[in-house]
């Protein structure tokens, strides 16, 4: 193995090379055994990337049908289909296992374990993702589910919706129900239990924290919707009568029942991209994290809040006021410990030296438009302008710039910061930026102008519209955006794939990052450390960096230098 | 003078492009200025933490800083706690202008001078409901919205025969007197819906087996345009909902004209079953 110049200077516990062909088992056989937590996860993030692209594709094509009034580029049959597979894949198939996916990788690694707690569960986890997918997505070549992501009865009941789309849709919200719940008690386990020793509560990694809290949302709010949505299919095939009013159900229980799993969702799905972004903003402001404590403690009140604010998504149906009031006064309470992890961030970078790298950019990005979607979050609590805002392009804009603008802006962030570590290679950083400008002004031009297009009357999920005001001109500026978002995605696309074979060698810690992932090889063995070092604060890194630069005698951002031999015996 | 107040009024017209619709009824117009109130309170928070972000991002930028290291601060408890405590005081303002406007948005106000003097209380009261809201003085126009795939039907008071049947009724388009309080039944006769006419105030969604209710009262004559915002099936897009406001004089001359027009209708219709019934095998026509 080639010994290769580092591509910027580091203190590092091991020898920089180019990363080593694979070594063990090989082929594709290997990857369909495999229990090793390293590919479980790079399965999990490239099929849910795979999802990612065919559900853009989805919304691109729903774009170009808005991108004129009265336009007849699809018919409202595959406007509706594309919308519900839209939503349900960006959900289902792509956030939520995207996080799992970093998570596999990620958790054993910065918690100095050597795989999950439960390999083979972990693999099932996975083939059971990977088979609602297909199940799901084979419905294109019959009738896809055409209801909505929230497939609200009686429209999804069977006199309404008699195609086996809406099946498929049952079956994949089961399927990966169980692969998430599965992924959540390993993740929780391995996080319990196998942590390196002196890692205590309060020296676990924000991202670890994260996905502590994501793995207990799940496990609460999942076995709800695989309730409501076996109801749903019993309903539908066996003659009960859970939904359907004209026989003593309620229309009404469906929404109760969706969104108590549905607003944890919210959490489930951001949650993760805090942690990202709480591990990777010290790394470049070369700043501890400001708040550890409160970023931790604020995670867990926003995910048990999460749990009290479900009706905020019926203010227009019958409830009662007292009701109404509750719920408003929870919103509002979920967004004190929101804006104290924003502030948090903020302060992180304060007085720090802040390099801009990809991932940064990404972070910062991330910061800028979750802040407009979290202030439009506060229109949407307010009820009475719930009622005027809601099922409209606001709403709209407002749930893709916490998702968008949220959650994939840190996944981004987290595939730039954690590509050295997956691949040994470093993704090009011209091509990153590139990226990043276009992922950021495509979200302001498209989801921006929404906000306008919902307050002037247009609802959400229509195919088609009356050019009445401005109408055509935003939803025009709001197409344009979309194909600018779509070709920066286009780029990290091309990015991955370039610097896969031909990326700058990273060596183990070319951040000079924080968490213990960084003290292994890029990729790591199969089995992560040979020894796991003793834990004695929330960076250990930097700790491990001071100790070998003590006894090298190398001054703190001295010039490259490799440990010698025996000062930390951690060999390949 | 004249030109703060200009700019002020450009203000407004700005505002007014990110604000909901408007103008129509008191209470759409009470949720749009809440709308206003909040906007400028949101604009400002808006305002602190991207500076304050874009701000960070630029001071404190490696390159301007060489040789600087950065300051190793783990946090900082008063300081803290004192954003936490602002960021609840922001909100619990929030709450009490909410609370304060409340009343005028839920509750349905008397009819005006020039209101409908046929508006009662009973009139074609549908269903008693104590959830239903009425004006101080017990009087409104209530008319029961029905929304089925994919049309809106109205049923105006007026039955002439027991169970609101024989009751005038408008499909898409419905009519109303100016300055008059009109109280709105929301029902679904098949899948969920949604009842939405943005410059008439809020949306309430039509559930099968529930009833829903929301008030207006248009001040001006004129058409005003909406529809259905609950994705209820393929034929969504195209749900429309009008309100046509008309002086109460040309409002009770259209009731009167709608009633007898489907008085007639059904007569016709009476009379053609009567005619299927004389003929022979008439016994299997069921429906004519």
């Amino acid at each position: 193995m080639a010994t290769t110049t580092a591509p910027i200077p580091l203190v590092t516990t091991h020898d920089v090379q180019a990363p080593a062909p694979a070594t063990g088992r090989r082929g594709w056989t290997s990857w369909v055994t495999t229990t090793d937590h390293k590919r479980i996860g790079i399965m999990y993030m490239v099929t849910t990337f795979v999802f990612f692209c065919l559900g853009g594709v989805e919304a691109l094509l729903m774009r170009l049908q808005l991108g004129a009034p009265d336009n007849t580029l699809v018919t409202p049959t595959v406007y509706n289909q594309l919308f519900t597979m839209h939503g349900t894949t960006m959900i289902f198939l792509f956030v939520v296992p995207m996080m799992a996916g970093l998570a596999n990788y990620f958790v054993p690694l910065m918690i100095g374990a050597r795989d999950m707690a439960f390999p083979r569960l972990n693999a099932l986890s996975y083939w059971l993702l990977l088979a609602g997918g297909i199940v799901f997505y084979a419905s294109i070549f019959w009738n896809p589910p055409e209801a909505g992501w929230t497939s609200y009865p009686p429209l999804s009941s069977a006199s309404f919706s008699p195609s086996g789309g809406q099946d498929a849709w049952i079956y994949l919200i089961h399927l990966t129900g169980i692969s998430s719940i599965l992924g959540a008690i390993n993740l929780y386990a391995t996080i319990a239990n196998m942590r390196a020793r002196g890692m205590s509560w309060g020296r676990l990694p924000l991202f670890v924290w994260a996905i502590l809290t994501y793995s207990v949302l799940i496990i609460f709010a999942m076995p709800v919707i695989a309730a409501a949505v076996t109801m749903l299919l019993t309903d539908r095939h066996f003659g009960t009568h859970f939904f359907d009013p004209g026989t003593g159900g309620s229309s009404l229980l469906w929404q109760h029942l969706f969104w108590f799993f549905g607003h944890p969702e919210v959490y489930i799905m951001i949650l993760p991209g805090f942690g990202i972004v709480s591990e990777i903003l010290p790394v470049f402001a070369r700043k501890p994290i400001f708040g550890y404590r409160a970023i931790a403690a604020a995670t867990v009140a926003i995910a048990f809040l999460g749990f009290l604010t479900w009706a905020h998504h019926m203010f227009t149906t019958p409830i009662p006021e007292a009701i109404l009031v509750f719920v408003m006064l929870s919103s509002f309470l979920i967004a004190v410990p929101t804006g104290v992890k924003i502030l948090n961030w903020i302060a992180t970078l304060w007085r720090g030296t802040v390099e801009f790298t990809t991932p940064l950019l990404f972070c910062a990005g991330f910061i800028a438009l979750f802040v407009i979607g979290g202030i439009s979050g506060i229109f949407l609590a307010i009820f009475p302008i719930d009622w005027q805002v809601k099922e409209t392009y606001f709403l709209v804009a407002h749930l893709h710039f916490v998702l968008v603008g949220g959650s994939v802006m840190t996944i981004f962030a987290a595939i730039y910061y954690w590509f050295p570590k997956i691949t040994g290679r470093m993704l090009s950083e011209g091509l990153g930026k590139l990226s990043f400008w276009l992922m950021f002004v495509g979200i302001l031009a498209t989801f921006l102008i929404q906000h306008v297009i919902g307050l002037d009357g247009m609802p959400r999920r229509v195919y088609e519209y009356d050019n009445i005001g401005h109408l055509a001109l935003y939803n025009q500026i709001s197409t344009v955006g979309s194909f600018i978002l779509a070709l920066g995605v286009l780029v990290t696309i091309i990015n991955v794939a370039r610097s896969a074979k031909v990326g700058v060698v990273a060596g183990p810690d070319p951040w000079k990052a924080n968490t213990l992932e960084w003290f292994t090889t890029s990729p790591p063995p199969v089995n992560n450390f040979d020894v796991v070092p003793q834990v004695r604060s929330v960076e250990p890194m930097k700790d491990i960096r001071r100790e070998v630069e003590r006894r090298s005698g190398v001054g703190a951002s001295g010039s490259s230098a490799v440990v010698p031999a025996g000062a930390t015996q951690v060999g390949v | 003078m004249n030109r703060i107040s200009a700019a002020l009024g450009h203000l407004a017209s700005t505002l007014a492009f990110f604000t909901p619709q408007s103008g129509g009824s008191p209470n759409a117009n009470q949720i749009d200025s809440l709308f206003k109130i909040t906007l400028v309170i949101a604009l400002v928070i808006f305002a602190l933490v991207e500076g304050g972000l874009v701000y960070a991002l630029i001071k404190f930028r490696k390159r301007r800083r060489k040789g600087t290291v950065a300051a190793q601060i783990r946090g900082n408890t008063r300081l803290e706690v004192s954003w936490t405590v602002a960021a609840a005081l922001i909100l619990v303002g929030l709450a009490v202008v909410t609370f304060a406007k409340l009343s005028s948005i839920q509750n349905p106000s008397n009819s005006g001078p020039g209101g409908d003097t046929l508006a009662s209380s009973d009139g074609g009261l549908l269903y008693a409901s104590s959830e239903r809201k009425l004006p101080p003085d017990g009087k409104s126009l209530n008319i029961k919205v029905i929304g089925r795939q994919f049309i809106w039907q109205y049923v105006y008071p007026g039955a002439t025969e027991p169970d609101g049947l024989g009751a005038p009724y408008s499909y898409e388009e419905m009519v109303v007197p100016t300055n008059t309080t009109v109280t709105l039944d929301v029902v679904a006769a098949d899948v969920v819906h949604e009842w939405w006419v943005p410059q008439l105030g809020g949306k309430v969604q039509a559930i099968p087996g529930y009833h829903n209710y929301t008030w207006f009262k248009a001040l001006k004559p004129g058409v005003y345009r909406g529809q259905c915002s609950f994705i209820c099936g393929r034929g969504h897009a195209r749900m429309i909902a009008t309100v046509k406001a008309v002086p109460p004089a040309q409002f009770d001359a259209w009731l009167a004209e709608q009633k007898k027009l489907i008085s007639e209708a059904n007569q016709q219709a009476k009379i053609a079953r009567a005619k299927l019934g004389t003929q022979t095998g008439a016994g299997q026509v069921e429906n004519p």
